[in-house]
């Protein structure tokens, strides 16, 4: 306190400073306490957080090699035939990947193999690129004019030319940094995937 | 009669002035800002931006207000809501398009106004507090920029806040959390648009205008720097008062005003006549709504931030892409301490700050240029070089300012 005191002796000024000192404690308890509720209101509300209920897909009518696009928890989710000759060429680029065991990625357990699938034919990953979050475009075909010769297949993300080989895995120097996410999964039936919920869930929906 | 103390009034009591005066401090602030207040008389053409930018301030406050009267909120109406206010509200398409032009022209003179800081060295002792209040304004009016963007729902509102908000992601440990704090749920949603509204008219816009407050104050306390960058004060009549220094008013109020006038025109220009500014102001993807499942084909940020974006692609790394664009404006805060040459304008200074400068701005533009381009492997190692002389600039500033061969500097502006 830079107030004199005019020589005033009854002021004890020990016993203001321990008061303000006390007070400014006190104080700024309360205000942390009081951000709490500030701070958690941004958080996702509960209505956000039930949204996630799984959805149910017929894969019945996709032809070999074509891609569906289903939309869970907002997001886009891919399912793609694979033609038994795309499955073939994924090992040979293993060596271009950046994570080919997808031991950096998020998968769940069951889908933690070469094809990154339940079942080697039908892909099933979040089309939400790794690196901000954009959707890459599926781009089958080898060579396709917007992504370069050397094309063998895969996802092109336009925003910022991250690339990702049929499994979902990202190729060397690009942005992302790790392979396309799957989803839990499990199919019902040969002709329907349900979306959002693991295998071992089987009933519970 | 009176028992308060009304000696520092220089009012006559019995007028409304005067009693308006002895209770609150009506002609001392008049003429500690604006009518004693002692500017230099060698104030050229880039000295208009200061006053423009306070001018687009008052546009975007105006038109906002008027704007938010139709808007609509939510993610299920803001879309159609602009296309009410554009087709069927009075008006409501001249105010929309004032509001968007207005942000775009706000940054054309922030980014001209920030030149001039740079080129006659207004960042430098004792102008280093304007200097850093002015990037926090920069910063706080980039966030303001941004989250406005999103509010009319397209698809580059969408996808633009995608990116952005996923920027923090790029955080180490705590980023996906944060990122899902910021957006409100696990992707771009109502609860998003909702909250960017509201910081978008009335959080930010109180930041600002605090801000631009303090920014005007700490000028005052430290008077204008000048193109010659001497200090006016140095040299004083016998009333005290600077002999190279003028009243703001009459002397600076009118010239502002003719330039005011001037940029009102060419404003109303592109306001009638180029609303979208060539798909710079207004991206052509924000014309279709808001589809989370569909990235536009070539997605790009609005003309001011594409230097900061181009250096984000330039780097093949997604946390060091976010930390190098963070680094591109953290430096110019910095500048006053980065610079170390004892002279201000660049009028007196050496020639390798003037090269220095120069590289500094054409990469800043070509950067720019890349930012609006589609991420090619030629157009990113382009990215990559200019990103490396961008952030030179800065590095080797402080070695060569240090030892730069200067000019004399007048005693007295020219």
């Amino acid at each position: 306190m830079s107030i004199k005191n005019n020589n005033d002796s009854s002021v004890n000024l020990q016993r203001r400073r321990i008061l303000t000192g006390a007070t400014g404690v006190v104080g700024a308890a309360g205000a942390t306490f009081l951000a709490v509720p500030f701070v958690s209101s941004w958080q996702p509300s509960e209505k956000a957080k039930a949204a996630g209920a799984p959805v149910d897909a017929d894969i019945s009518k996709l032809k070999p090699g074509q891609m569906l696009t289903i939309e869970w928890r907002g997001k886009p989710v891919w399912v793609v035939r694979r033609t038994p000759e795309m499955l073939a060429k994924l090992p040979s680029l293993d060596d271009s990947l950046r994570d080919p065991a997808s031991a950096e990625s998020v998968q769940p357990d069951y889908c933690l193999n070469p094809s990154r699938a339940v079942k080697e034919e039908y892909l099933i990953v979040v089309g939400v690129c790794t690196h901000l979050g954009c959707a890459p475009l599926y781009r089958p075909a080898i060579g396709s004019p917007d992504v370069g010769a050397d094309w063998q297949g895969g996802f092109f993300c336009p925003c910022h030319g991250s690339r990702f080989d049929l499994a979902g895995r990202v190729f060397k120097s690009v942005p992302a940094p790790t392979n396309l996410e799957i989803p839990p999964y499990r199919f019902l039936t040969d002709a329907v995937v349900r979306i959002g919920e693991d295998p071992s869930e089987q009933g519970a929906a | 009669m009176a028992e308060y103390d009304t000696s520092n009034s220089q009012a006559k009591s019995g007028t409304l002035l005067g009693w308006l005066d002895q209770r609150y401090p009506l002609i001392s602030t008049w003429n500690a800002h604006i009518g004693e207040y002692y500017a230099p008389k060698n104030f050229n053409f880039w000295y208009f931006f200061g006053s423009l930018a306070l001018l687009v301030l008052v546009n975007q406050f105006v038109t906002g207000i008027w704007l938010t009267m139709s808007y609509k909120p939510s993610a299920e109406e803001a879309f159609n809501s602009i296309e009410y206010i554009m087709r069927d509200v009075e008006w409501g398409w001249l105010i929309r398009y004032m509001h968007s032009t207005g942000a775009s022209a706000f940054f054309i003179v922030i980014y001209l106004h920030m030149m001039r800081g740079l080129m006659y060295g207004s960042y430098k002792e004792p102008r280093e507090l304007v200097w850093l209040i002015g990037m926090m304004l920069f910063l706080v009016l980039m966030a303001e920029a941004f989250m406005g963007y999103l509010l009319p729902w397209g698809q580059m509102s969408y996808w633009g806040a995608q990116v952005i908000i996923s920027l923090f992601g790029a955080i180490p440990l705590i980023g996906p959390d944060l990122a899902t704090w910021v957006r409100g749920d696990y992707i771009i949603s109502d609860a998003s648009l909702n909250r960017f509204f509201a910081l978008h008219v009335i959080a930010l816009p109180l930041v600002l205008l605090i801000l631009v407050f303090m920014h005007i104050v700490a000028l005052h306390r430290v008077g204008s720097n000048n193109p010659d960058g001497v200090e006016i004060k140095k040299v004083k009549n016998e009333q005290g008062l600077p002999v190279d220094g003028i009243p703001f008013h009459p002397y600076y109020s009118v010239k502002d005003s003719m330039g005011a006038v001037f940029f009102a025109i060419l404003f109303a220009l592109v306001v009638f006549y180029v609303p979208e500014g060539g798909g710079f102001f207004l991206e052509p993807p924000n014309f279709e709504p808001a589809d989370p499942l569909k990235t536009p084909e070539h997605i790009a940020p609005v003309w001011y931030f594409t230097p900061y974006y181009a250096i984000l692609r330039a780097v093949p790394d997604k946390f060091l892409g976010v930390v190098a664009m963070g680094a591109a404006i953290m430096f110019l805060f910095a500048m006053p301490w980065l610079d170390r040459c004892k002279v201000r304008s660049i009028r007196y200074r050496g020639l390798s700050f003037k090269l220095l400068l120069a590289m500094f701005v054409v990469s800043f533009i070509i950067l720019g240029y890349l930012g609006t381009q589609p991420a090619t492997p030629e157009l990113t190692l382009m990215a990559q070089i200019f990103t490396t002389t961008y952030f030179l600039f800065f590095l080797i500033l402080p070695y060569t300012s240090a030892r730069e061969k200067t000019k004399p500097v007048p005693e007295r502006v020219k």
